[in-house]
C-alpha cells in the first residue's frame, strides 16, 4: 500500500517490506496517545498509584542490599552496594518492562489490531516507551539516594541518555521478534518470564563484571545489558569506565533491531487474521 | 471515488489452529511441505478443502458522493471486503484504488478503556478512528452534546449503561469526516430514537458529498441511505445496481431464513437476549407458507442470563418493499399477566396474528425487541430475520396491497 496524491493503493503484499519512516511519523500522534493511554491506565485503581513505580525498585534495592550487599557480601566495586544494585536496576527494569510490554502489547490490543489500521509497529513502540515515566521516577530517587550517600552527579551523567538509548534499542529489538512471534505462538508468553529470569541472572545487576573469570568476558558482553548497565554505573557513580563491550553491545543490538524490524513487517501483514 | 478490480482474498480453514504452537507448525509445515509437492505435481493449487474465497473477482466502481449498500447473508464476503478496503488484511490478488482521505468504522468504541472517563475516550476513540488531537478539541463539545451524556462526561465509563457506552461510542464515530467513509453493521445500535438521529447523520454526510459504503443487515436503513446496492455472495458480486431490485432480489431469493430462523444474538450485552424466531399453524405445526384464512402464531424464544421483574417483547413485520405492515408488543397480553417470563432460562413468547388479515404475499419480521418498562434493559435486533408468505388459492397477489382482511359489509 502507498499513498501518492491522495490516493491509496491497496494490493497484496509479498515477502520483505522495508520500514516506512514517513508513515510512522503520520501517526505519532497514535503512539502518543497509546503510551498516555498505559500510564493513564496502569495504576487506575490501586491505592498507592503512582508510588508503585518507586516502589518496586527500591524493594528490589533493599532486598539486594541485604542478601547479596550484607550476607553474601558480593563486591561492588567499592561502592555502597544499595547505590551499586540500584543503578543497576534503574536500566534493568527499563528494559524487561518495555520487553514485556511491548510482546504483549499485540494480544492486548488484539481488538484494535482487527478493526484499525495503523502500521503495528507503534504498538511494540509504545510498549518500550511506556516504562519511561516509571523510570524518570526511579531516577529521581536514585538521585536523592545519591546524595544520602554523599556522591555528586558529573558532566558524564549527561552520557546517560546514550545508555537509555541503548536499552530502549534493545527492548525493542527483542520486543519486536517477541511481539511478532507472540502473534502466531503463544508459547512465546510462557518463554518470556522464564527467559528474563535468565537474563537477569546473565547480566550484572547484583553482581560486578569484573568478578567474572576472564575467560567468559568476551562470551558476556554478547549480552546487550552488560553494555547497558556498566554504563549507567559509570555515568552515574564513575566506576571503570565500559570497555569494548559496548561497542558489541550497540552491534549486536543494531542485528537484532534490524532483523526484528524485517521479521515484523513481513508478519504484520497477516496479524489481523492470526491473532 | 473507489475502483476495486478484481479482488480476491484466500483463507485457510484447514487444519491450522488459529493459536498455534511451535509443535503444531512444525508438523503443518512438514504436512503442508508434503502436500504442496503432491499438489504442484497434480496442478491443484488455489482453493480446495483447507482454502476458501471469502473474496473472488470482485470488481467495482464507486463515484464521488455515492452511497453504497453492501448486501449478503452471512459469511457472504462483506467484511472481509470492508477490512481490505480498511487496510486492516491486505488481498490476495486484485487491486484497489482509494482517491481521498478513508475512514472506516468497523466497531463502534473501538479501543475503548473501561477505566478511563468518557472525556478521555473521546481522545482515545478519535484517534484510533484516524482523527488528529486538534480535530478532536475542535469538535469536542458537538462530540459531547450528541451523545446526550453531558452531565457524565467525566466518570469512568466501566460505570455506563450500555446504551450511554453506545451513544458515546457513535458520536465519536459519527464527527468522523473523511472523504471516503466505510462503516460496518454499526447503525443498529441504542435506541430507536437515537437510531434515528444516526441514520440522519450519514444521510447528512452523504449530502456534502462523501463517498460511503455500508454494509447492513437492516433492509430499511440500506434502502433509506443508499443510492446502490451491491449484493454479494459466496464471495463475488452476485447483482449491483439499483437499490430496490437488488435487495428484493435478496429477501426473495430465498436469502432470508423462512419460516424458522435461529438468531445470531451474540452481539447483547444485558440480561436476555434472542435466540430463535419461527412460524406455527394453528395446530402448532412449523410451517412457512400460511393459507390466507388460518390465523398462526409468530414465536420468539429467548434466554434470560440475570432475573428482570418485568419483561416485554415485541415485534415488526414488513414487507418485500420494505413498508413496515404492523407492530405488536406485549402489552397485548390477555392473561392477565403483566410482563412476559423474565426468570434466568429460556423461555418462549408467542403472538396470534388473525387469518383473513394480510394479502397474499412474502413478508419478513424486521425487527424483534426486549425491554423492562422503564427502559433501563433493552435490547432490540434489526435485519432481516425471519420471512414467511401468507399464500391462497383465490386472492392474486396485488402489487404493493399489504392488507386484504375479511370485514363486515353491510347493504340496506
Amino acid at each position: 500500500m502507498k499513498k501518492m496524491a491522495g490516493v491509496t493503493i491497496i494490493k497484496p503484499l509479498h515477502g520483505w517490506l522495508p520500514i516506512n519512516i514517513g508513515e510512522l511519523w503520520d501517526y505519532r500522534q497514535l503512539l502518543f496517545f497509546l503510551i498516555w493511554r498505559d500510564i493513564k491506565v496502569r495504576y487506575k485503581q490501586t491505592v498507592l498509584g503512582v508510588a508503585w513505580a518507586i516502589i518496586q525498585p527500591i524493594f528490589m534495592m533493599v532486598i539486594f542490599s541485604l542478601f547479596f550487599g550484607r550476607f553474601v557480601d558480593v563486591p561492588s566495586e567499592g561502592l555502597p552496594y544499595p547505590l551499586f544494585s540500584y543503578a543497576g536496576l534503574l536500566p534493568w527494569m527499563l528494559f524487561t518492562e518495555g520487553v514485556s510490554r511491548s510482546t504483549n502489547s499485540m494480544i492486548s490490543d488484539a481488538n484494535l489490531i482487527k478493526k484499525v489500521y495503523f502500521p503495528r509497529l507503534i504498538m511494540p513502540l509504545a510498549g518500550i516507551m511506556s516504562p519511561l515515566i516509571d523510570f524518570l521516577f526511579s531516577f529521581l530517587v536514585f538521585l536523592g539516594l545519591m546524595f544520602c550517600f554523599g556522591f555528586m552527579p558529573t558532566f558524564r551523567i549527561f552520557l546517560l541518555v546514550g545508555f537509555l538509548g541503548l536499552a530502549l534499542a534493545a527492548a525493542l529489538a527483542v520486543g519486536l521478534w517477541f511481539s511478532a512471534l507472540n502473534v502466531q505462538y503463544r508459547d512465546v508468553r510462557y518463554l518470556l518470564p522464564f527467559l528474563i529470569q535468565f537474563w537477569f541472572f546473565a547480566s550484572p545487576v547484583v553482581y560486578s563484571t569484573a568478578s567474572l573469570p576472564k575467560s567468559w568476558q568476551l562470551f558476556y558482553s554478547l549480552n546487550p545489558m552488560v553494555g547497558v548497565i556498566e554504563g549507567f554505573r559509570w555515568a552515574l557513580l564513575g566506576t571503570e569506565p565500559p570497555n569494548m563491550s559496548v561497542f558489541a553491545s550497540i552491534a549486536i543490538v543494531a542485528l537484532v533491531l534490524v532483523s526484528g524490524i524485517f521479521y515484523f513487517r513481513r508478519m504484520e501483514k497477516n496479524f489481523a487474521d492470526i491473532i | 471515488m473507489i475502483r476495486v478490480e478484481s479482488l480476491g482474498k484466500l483463507y485457510r480453514i484447514g487444519p491450522r489452529k488459529i493459536h498455534t504452537t511451535l509443535r503444531d507448525t512444525i508438523a503443518i509445515n512438514f504436512d503442508n511441505f508434503t502436500q504442496r509437492r503432491y499438489k504442484k505435481s497434480h496442478n491443484l493449487e488455489g482453493a480446495d478443502a483447507e482454502h476458501i474465497w471469502a473474496l473472488k473477482d470482485v470488481s467495482f466502481e464507486v463515484k464521488k458522493g455515492e452511497v453504497v449498500g453492501i448486501i449478503g447473508r452471512n459469511g457472504a464476503g462483506k467484511s472481509t471486503l470492508l477490512k481490505i478496503l480498511s487496510r486492516i488484511t491486505p488481498p490476495t490478488e486484485g487491486y484497489v484504488h482509494l482517491y481521498g482521505r478513508v475512514g472506516s468504522l468497523l466497531e463502534v468504541g473501538t479501543g475503548f478503556q473501561s477505566e478511563l472517563t468518557g472525556r478521555e475516550n473521546i481522545y482515545l476513540n478519535g484517534i484510533f478512528l484516524g482523527m488528529k488531537k486538534s480535530e478532536i478539541g475542535r469538535k469536542f463539545d458537538e462530540i459531547v452534546a450528541f451523545s446526550e451524556i453531558e452531565r457524565f462526561i467525566d466518570t469512568p465509563i466501566k460505570h455506563y449503561s450500555s446504551g450511554m457506552y453506545v451513544r458515546l461510542a457513535f458520536a465519536v464515530a459519527a464527527h468522523l469526516e473523511p472523504e471516503i467513509l466505510i462503516v460496518d453493521e454499526v447503525l443498529a445500535v441504542g435506541d430507536t430514537a437515537f437510531q434515528k438521529k444516526c441514520l440522519e447523520r450519514v444521510e447528512a454526510m452523504a449530502k456534502e458529498g462523501r463517498t460511503v459504503l455500508l454494509v447492513s443487515h437492516n433492509m430499511a436503513s440500506i434502502l433509506q441511505l443508499s443510492s446502490n446496492v451491491m449484493l454479494l455472495d459466496r464471495g463475488r458480486v452476485v447483482k449491483f445496481g439499483e437499490k430496490r431490485s437488488v435487495v428484493s432480489a435478496y429477501l426473495s431469493n430465498n436469502n432470508v431464513v423462512t419460516g424458522e430462523a435461529e438468531l445470531d444474538d451474540s452481539n447483547a450485552r444485558g440480561k436476555a437476549k434472542f435466540t430463535k424466531i419461527y412460524v406455527r399453524d394453528e395446530a402448532g405445526e412449523a410451517s412457512k407458507d400460511i393459507a390466507y384464512e388460518n390465523p398462526f402464531y409468530i414465536v420468539v424464544e429467548y434466554e434470560v442470563r440475570a432475573k428482570v421483574d418485568r419483561l416485554f417483547v415485541g415485534l415488526m413485520v414488513s414487507n418485500i418493499e420494505n413498508v413496515a405492515v404492523f407492530h405488536t408488543d406485549a402489552y397485548d397480553m390477555t392473561d392477565g399477566r403483566y410482563g412476559i417470563q423474565g426468570e434466568i432460562g429460556h423461555h418462549r413468547a408467542s403472538v396470534r396474528i388473525p387469518g383473513a388479515l394480510l394479502s397474499p404475499g412474502k413478508y419478513y419480521v424486521s425487527e424483534i425487541g426486549l425491554w423492562s418498562p422503564d427502559f433501563i434493559h433493552h435490547h432490540l435486533l434489526t435485519g432481516s430475520l425471519m420471512s414467511f408468505e401468507i399464500t391462497s388459492s383465490h386472492i392474486k397477489p396485488s402489487g404493493s396491497l399489504v392488507l386484504r382482511p375479511k370485514w363486515e359489509w353491510f347493504s340496506e
